[in-house]
């Protein structure tokens, strides 16, 4: 069995994917990437190979990717997370699409034509504001585990409930306001995320299909409907999203091999 | 088989450049302690010819709070002057020198072996570069207590007129008046006019220099191009600046003519608009490289090219080079340059650097890259960071935009 892998190391979580020759999944791991980026890649990449009841040396190819790609001894070679998530996404969204990634420390969009070309692409400026650091950081403040803001967000009843500020401290600093005005957590929660999505998305100009990734959309699935609300448009994600990057990394190994997709 | 280039090719001249550096500051300092001499300070694109004429020492403070950003010092000495009551959102030259002479120090001492930068009789600035410049000068002027006089300068110019040519020389001639009492001398027609003269000799050469950044491959970077300007800054006016440039130009053209590249296998050819980060000089230019990308022009190193000057009309010239600069015309006109710029360097992309505490030299916030894509159909990428404050940059953010740019660029 041929195998090609593709490791995401993001600055919250170091994702893998491993596919086969006709390009489908065979197996995906994901770990913290902490402080050790090689360790959490070795990691990731033992459960994906796990999952596809493989070893090792099935691996042909092995490309890395994210703020840690370059720590990951083992890959063939490097590509940046923003051609990664582009590939990944038009790999199941093969048309013109915006990709809007919202990781654990910055958020991407990136423009794609038909054809799969990628035309333009931004990161987020120099702070927290629309990533998962801010999701994480007003958990702690309703002291919840983060894995819980999704089920509050859904049980919020005031939608009007809302945070204005840019700066992740003055958004605190809001939200501690709101808690001694009597504001419920549970639309608190919600008002966390429909703020990530708004410094997201007022940022740029969306034309066509919008793709959401990353493991904001993937731990907090209501960040599609936040998504779509804010911006007024449907908006589709792919399956598995936080490993939207490491399998565009995998195609990017595939492809090295001449396993092209029809779509890459 | 000899092994692969890693780094940049280094220019032969920098040995020539690095004494002549040298020898001005230790001229200056000497000159400072010399109560026969006078020493006026002159801001970058301020009117050093006039105080050549008056036989100044001229010293240049941009020049000083640059080095203090590419020895990556200026983040330490910042915060002094944040704490001083200079914001941590103004001009970072300002807050960096003047941090650094709170603290008593100066990157000349490792340097050149001087105690401190020195003190003027004069400080003189026009603020075509930014206000802040006119704050700087004032914060000295009031510590050591001489006159601050200065050029008002005109913004957002279309199409130079009449009125701002008498304006701008009105104003130099008036500066002209007030700095006689300073120098203790009337203004030496025939040195003001060699001054000018040499000005322009330098600046045309400066500007063959960079324009060699238009053969393919070019056999210079703008990494190159921000350390080898020092002289055309502090020394233009003089003949010692118009030599330096002879040499200089003279290897970039047995570069050209040898097919030296600056960068080996050069893929990728762009455009840097806005300041130099300084304190990453060597990081950006080393990352470039290895991405086969030679960075060919910018606006800022053109911001030296002062060809209006004219020895028969030297307060008109001058007031003429000062109008028609990039940094006081609309946007219109800025655009019509860049996209000048882009074709006659066959760039391939422009890097917009947003410096956060340098908005009049950062042209990415009124939607004008968006603009120039339109219009020329060349990508754009926009990096966020400082001239010399580095708590402003994110390094591992800059290097994943460069990259992600260069894949944009050569892929398909």
């Amino acid at each position: 069995m041929d195998l090609f892998a593709g490791i995401d190391v993001g600055s919250s979580a170091t994702k893998a994917v491993c596919i086969d020759e006709n390009l489908n999944v065979a197996g995906r791991g994901h770990a913290y990437s902490a402080a050790d980026f090689e360790g959490a890649a070795r990691k990731a990449f033992g459960q994906a190979l796990e999952e596809a009841g493989a070893s090792e040396s099935d691996v042909k190819a092995v490309v890395s990717t994210g703020y840690g790609r370059t720590n990951v001894a083992f890959a063939t070679r490097r590509r940046t997370e923003i051609d990664c998530h582009a590939r990944g996404a038009y790999h199941y969204f093969p048309m013109a699409i915006t990709v809007v990634d919202i990781g654990g420390q910055d958020n991407k969009v990136i423009e794609i034509d038909g054809n799969g070309k990628r035309i333009s692409f931004s990161m987020n400026r120099k702070c927290a504001a629309g990533t998962g650091s801010f999701i994480e950081e007003m958990a702690l403040r309703l002291k919840v585990p983060v894995h819980q803001v999704n089920e509050l967000a859904e049980a919020a009843t005031d939608e009007s409930v809302s945070i204005g500020s840019y700066c992740t401290v003055f958004a605190m600093t809001e939200i501690l306001g709101k808690i001694r005005e009597g504001v419920k957590a549970e639309d608190l929660a919600r008002a966390a995320l429909v703020s990530v999505a708004k410094r997201v998305l007022e940022a740029h100009v969306f034309t066509g299909q919008v793709i959401a990734t990353g493991g904001v959309v993937a731990h907090h699935p209501i960040m599609r409907k936040i998504l779509q609300q804010t911006l007024g448009a449907d908006v589709k994600v792919p399956p598995f999203p936080q490993h939207t990057g490491a399998m565009g990394a995998a195609l990017f190994a595939a492809g090295a091999h001449g396993k092209e997709s029809k779509d890459g | 088989m000899s092994e692969p280039q890693r780094i940049p090719a280094r220019i032969a001249s920098a040995k020539t450049m690095k004494k002549i550096m040298a020898d001005h500051f230790l001229g200056i300092d000497a000159a400072s302690k010399d109560p026969s001499k006078r020493v006026a300070w002159c801001t970058s694109v301020g009117p050093a010819e006039l105080l050549q004429g008056f036989g100044f020492e001229v010293y240049y403070p941009e020049n000083h709070a640059a080095i203090l950003g590419a020895t990556r010092k200026a983040t330490e000495y910042i915060p002094y002057a944040n704490a001083a009551g200079y914001s941590p959102d103004i001009c970072s030259y300002l807050t960096a020198d003047v941090g650094a002479y709170m603290q008593g120090y100066t990157p000349l001492t490792a340097a050149y072996g001087i105690e401190s930068v020195p003190k003027p009789d004069v400080l003189v600035y026009n603020t075509n570069q930014c206000r802040d410049v006119q704050d700087w000068f004032m914060w000295y002027g009031k510590h050591w207590n001489v006159p601050v006089l200065g050029i008002q300068t005109h913004r957002n110019i279309g199409e130079v007129t009449r009125e701002h040519i008498d304006s701008i020389s009105g104003q130099i001639r008036k500066l002209a008046e007030d700095l006689e009492p300073i120098a203790g001398k009337k203004l030496d027609m025939d040195q003001f006019r060699e001054s000018v003269r040499l000005s322009r000799k330098c600046s045309e050469l400066w500007e063959k220099v960079l324009r060699t950044g238009s053969h393919v491959p070019s056999p210079l970077t703008f990494f190159d191009g921000q350390i080898h300007m020092g002289p055309a800054v502090v020394l233009r006016g003089t003949r010692i600046a118009v030599d330096y440039y002879e040499q200089l130009l003279a290897e970039l053209q047995q570069r050209i003519d040898e097919g030296v590249a600056a960068v080996p296998g050069e893929k990728v050819r762009l455009y840097w608009e806005g300041m130099p980060v300084w304190g990453k000089i060597r990081a950006l230019s080393e990352q470039f490289f290895e991405l086969n990308t030679c960075v060919v022009a910018s606006t800022y190193c053109n911001s030296w090219i002062f060809n209006q000057l004219d020895p028969d009309e030297p307060f008109e010239s001058m007031a003429r080079a000062y109008t028609e600069l990039f940094i006081v015309r609309s946007d219109p006109v800025k655009e019509d340059y860049i996209a000048e710029m882009c074709e006659d360097f066959k760039v391939d992309g422009v890097v917009y650097h947003d410096a956060k505490t340098c908005p009049n030299n950062t042209n990415n916030r009124y939607g004008m890259p968006q603009r120039l894509t339109e219009r020329t159909k060349i990508p754009h990428l926009v990096i966020n960071g400082d001239l010399n404050d580095l708590r402003c940059y994110s390094e591992e953010q800059a290097k994943t935009n460069i990259e992600a740019f260069v894949e944009q660029l050569t892929e398909g």
